[in-house]
């Protein structure tokens, strides 16, 4: 048995199944920063720390000894837990097709959400530094008016290609700046969509959690996502109604390339 | 043309399909190749040459844990079978016993659960 503790659970495997393709499914949909950033691993769950390559000098020991200690980050641990009901899931081995897995959804948004956020706006109490946090270059401003993003991406492409970091590069946006893209012509009837990912020579990617949007490179080794444990479903108790289940990762992010990412400013 | 090999007709299938068929032809070929090195190795009589071709061979099998590490990232249930076999010194057909629910061990239901990874890795590529 491992620390998921699934054989616990008072599910058969074709419960396990229907839940783990809608958690795959909602998660994919939701999950922004694994679509333009480098993903290493998964290194399991007992890996606890990304190695640095670094040190940290310390007070020697004693007399004549001088002392360093290696910098290492420690991965964070996110958890969002979620409630089936028993009579649905039960349904399931009975060929239903369609259990409520409402709470299901709503925990595998949210802890998109929240890699999502670490990554691309940092999360503090995790010591993760951010993309927006971390870019060496100011804030573009977007604009308030689709026709103004295509000046904005641009700029904002320049400034890394400036910088010596090639492309191709990418637009993770909020999604509703994403959706007023999608939506939007420009003069001459030409998507406004079409145009920026002419510019970028690479995706736009819809990302819940980001506010504004991000231009940055995709030429790799600029971003990086160290992965213990893979986003995976674990068992926590059940009760005659419910089985209470949780959907759980850890990871380390760091920024190697502050000059590969532009921040992009939404105006009010 | 994505390969020869597709089974289907490429239009109806999706390009995660035709990207997950196109490494495991490069799995398929890399392992025909080490097969293929191995028995030139032992075929010849010229140890300069074997050397090389041992050299060569090896470095086909890297480029198959590669490609097959590509694959398991996005299979959840050969990552499942991976992580039951792979690095273990137990006897394998062992191994296969001991992840079989005893009480259906003979209808070969494995226990429910597996390794609790939903397999989703690097989403890349992915729009």
């Amino acid at each position: 048995m491992d620390h998921l503790h699934r054989d616990l659970a008072p599910l058969s495997e074709a419960a396990w199944e229907v839940l783990e393709e809608e958690a795959r499914c909602r998660l994919s949909a939701h999950l922004a920063a694994r679509r333009v950033i480098d993903f290493a691993g998964p290194h399991g769950w007992s890996y606890s720390a990304t190695d640095l390559g670094r040190i940290g000098r310390i007070p020697g020991p004693s007399e004549g000894v001088s002392a360093a200690q290696r910098r290492v980050m420690p991965l964070v641990e996110l958890r969002a837990e979620f409630r089936v009901s028993r009579v649905d899931v039960d349904d399931v081995d009975r060929g239903a097709s369609n259990p409520d897995l409402a709470e299901l959804d709503e925990a595998a948004r949210q802890i998109a959400v929240a890699e999502n956020t670490s990554v691309f706006h940092g999360y503090e109490d995790a010591g993760i530094l951010g993309i927006t946090e971390s870019t060496s270059h100011r804030p573009i401003e977007l604009g308030s008016d689709g026709d103004q993003y295509p000046t904005a991406v641009a700029r904002a492409t320049d400034a890394i290609r400036g910088a010596g970091i090639d492309g191709p590069y990418g637009l993770v946006i909020s999604p509703e700046i994403y959706t007023g893209i999608v939506e939007t012509a420009e003069h001459g009837g030409h998507l406004l969509f079409d145009h920026l990912r002419q510019i970028l020579g690479g995706p736009l990617v819809w990302a819940p959690g980001v506010e504004g949007g991000i231009v940055l490179s995709l030429r790799g080794g600029d971003f990086l996502f160290e992965s213990g444990e893979d986003l995976s479903l674990g068992y926590l108790d059940h009760d005659a109604d419910v089985v209470r289940l949780y959907i759980e990762e850890s990871f380390s992010f760091r920024v190697v390339e502050p000059d590969a990412a532009v921040s992009l400013r939404r105006s009010t | 043309m994505a390969s020869e090999g597709l089974h289907e007709a490429a239009e109806a299938l999706d390009a995660s399909t035709i990207d997950h068929h196109r490494a495991v032809t490069s799995l398929c070929e890399e392992l025909e190749a080490v097969d293929w090195y191995d028995q030139r190795v032992k075929a010849t009589d010229d140890a300069s040459l074997a050397d090389i071709l041992a050299h060569n061979r090896d470095e086909e099998k890297e480029h198959a844990a590669m490609t097959l590490e590509w694959i398991r990232r996005r299979d959840p249930a050969l990552d499942r079978h991976l992580r039951t076999y792979l690095f273990t010194s137990e006897p394998i057909t062992e191994l296969e016993t001991e992840v079989m629910d005893p009480s259906s061990e003979s209808t070969g239901v494995a226990v429910a659960g597996g390794s609790g990874s939903l397999g989703i890795g690097s989403l890349r590529g992915r729009t």
